[in-house]
C-alpha cells in the first residue's frame, strides 16, 4: 500500500514542478470525481456492512468443507460473489481452510469470485458503466471462476 | 430521478439512525454492522484519495492520442499486455479499478481493453498474488493465473465487440 502513497506524492511533486496550474486543475478534477461517485461508495459500504454481518467468516468456514465437491464449488462461488474482503484477509482465510481439508478447487472458486465478481460493488460499477454491462461482466466473471476452479481441480488431481 | 435520490437519502438516514440507536441501546447486531461500515470506510479512505489524485493527474497530463495509440482500436494485442501490466500494479480492488477504467475509456482506450484492465486488476495484482502464493503455494497461483488471464482477455473481447456493435456509450461526466 505504501508504494501508492510514494507514487502519488512523486507524481504530484513532478506535476507541480512542471506546471502548478495543471496540478491544481488535476486536484480539482480529482475532488469533483470523488464527490460524484461518493453516493455509490456509500451504498456499497452499507451493503458490505450488512452482508458481512449476515455471512461472517465462521459460516464460510463451516460450509466450504462440504464433502460433495459440487456443493463445495457452488457454495464457494456464492460466498465469493456476495462478500468482499481485501486479499490480506482472504488468503490467510484460504490458508486456514486448506489446512482444514478444503480442496484447492473449492478455494480457487472462492478466491476468484471474491476478486472478480462484485455483487457488493454493483452500485459503483453501475454508476460508471450502466446496469447491462455490470450484469454481463459479472456473469462472465462468474463463469471464468468456475472454469478456473475446474482446471485447478484437474491439476491438483481433485476431480475424478 | 429526483425521487430516486430522495429514496436513497432516506435509506441512508434510516441506516445511520439504526446504527446510532444500536450503539445507544446496546443492540449487538446493529453495533457489528456499524463497526463493519467503519472499518471498511477506513480501508477505502486509505486508498481512494491517492487513486483519485492519480486519476486527476492522468486526465490533465496524458494526451488522448497516447492512450488511443497504446490502448485504442488500433493497439492490437500489445494493448492487452499493457492493460494487464497496468491492472497488475493497481492497488485496491474492483472499486478502485472502475474509476480508473472509466478514465482510460474516456481518454480513448477501447472497451475490450478496459474490461481486461478491470479483470486484471481483480486477479493479477502483484502484491496480492505474492501473498496468495505464500499461503496457497506457487503451483496454485500459477494455475489460477494461466487459466484466468486468457479467459479474461477472450470474454473482454466478446463483451467489447458486442457493445461496440450495439453502439454502447459509457455514461458521461462521472
Amino acid at each position: 500500500m505504501y508504494y501508492l502513497y510514494i507514487l502519488t506524492i512523486l507524481a504530484l511533486l513532478i506535476s507541480v514542478f512542471k506546471s502548478p496550474d495543471k496540478t491544481s486543475k488535476a486536484v480539482k478534477i480529482a475532488v469533483k470525481k470523488f464527490i460524484n461517485i461518493l453516493p455509490a461508495f456509500l451504498s456499497m459500504l452499507i451493503l458490505v456492512s450488512i452482508i458481512l454481518f449476515l455471512i461472517p467468516d465462521e459460516i464460510i468456514l463451516k460450509y466450504l468443507g462440504d464433502k460433495n465437491k459440487f456443493v463445495g464449488i457452488t457454495l464457494a462461488s456464492f460466498f465469493g460473489s456476495v462478500t468482499l474482503m481485501p486479499g490480506f484477509i482472504a488468503y490467510p482465510l484460504c490458508g486456514i481452510l486448506l489446512k482444514k481439508g478444503v480442496t484447492y478447487m473449492v478455494l480457487s472458486a472462492f478466491s476468484t469470485t471474491l476478486m472478480m465478481v462484485g455483487i457488493l460493488t454493483y452500485p459503483i460499477e453501475k454508476a460508471y458503466f450502466g446496469i447491462k454491462v455490470t450484469l454481463i461482466r459479472n456473469m462472465f466473471s462468474f463463469f471464468i471462476a468456475i472454469v478456473v476452479a475446474l482446471i485447478t481441480g484437474i491439476f491438483f488431481g481433485e476431480i475424478g | 430521478m429526483f425521487s430516486g435520490n430522495k429514496i436513497k437519502i432516506s435509506i441512508f438516514f434510516a441506516y445511520i439512525c439504526f446504527v446510532a440507536a444500536s450503539f445507544i441501546l446496546n443492540f449487538n447486531p446493529g453495533k457489528l454492522i456499524g463497526i463493519n461500515f467503519y472499518s471498511f470506510s477506513i480501508e477505502m479512505l486509505k486508498l481512494l484519495p491517492c487513486a483519485f489524485i492519480l486519476i486527476g493527474l492522468f486526465e490533465v497530463w496524458v494526451k488522448r492520442k497516447t492512450v488511443e495509440k497504446h490502448l485504442g482500436t488500433e493497439s492490437g494485442f500489445r494493448g492487452y499486455l499493457w492493460t494487464i501490466l497496468l491492472g497488475g500494479t493497481t492497488v485496491g480492488g474492483l472499486y478502485v479499478a472502475f474509476p480508473i477504467a472509466y478514465s482510460l475509456h474516456s481518454k480513448g482506450a477501447k472497451l475490450s481493453v478496459i474490461f481486461t484492465y478491470i479483470g486484471a486488476s481483480a486477479i493479477c495484482r502483484v502484491p496480492m498474488t505474492i501473498f496468495e502464493a505464500s499461503f496457497m503455494g506457487i503451483k496454485f497461483s500459477l494455475i489460477r493465473l494461466l487459466a484466468s488471464v486468457p479467459l479474461v482477455i477472450v470474454t473482454s473481447i466478446v463483451l467489447g465487440n458486442y457493445l461496440t456493435k450495439r453502439k454502447y456509450k459509457v455514461l458521461p461526466g462521472k
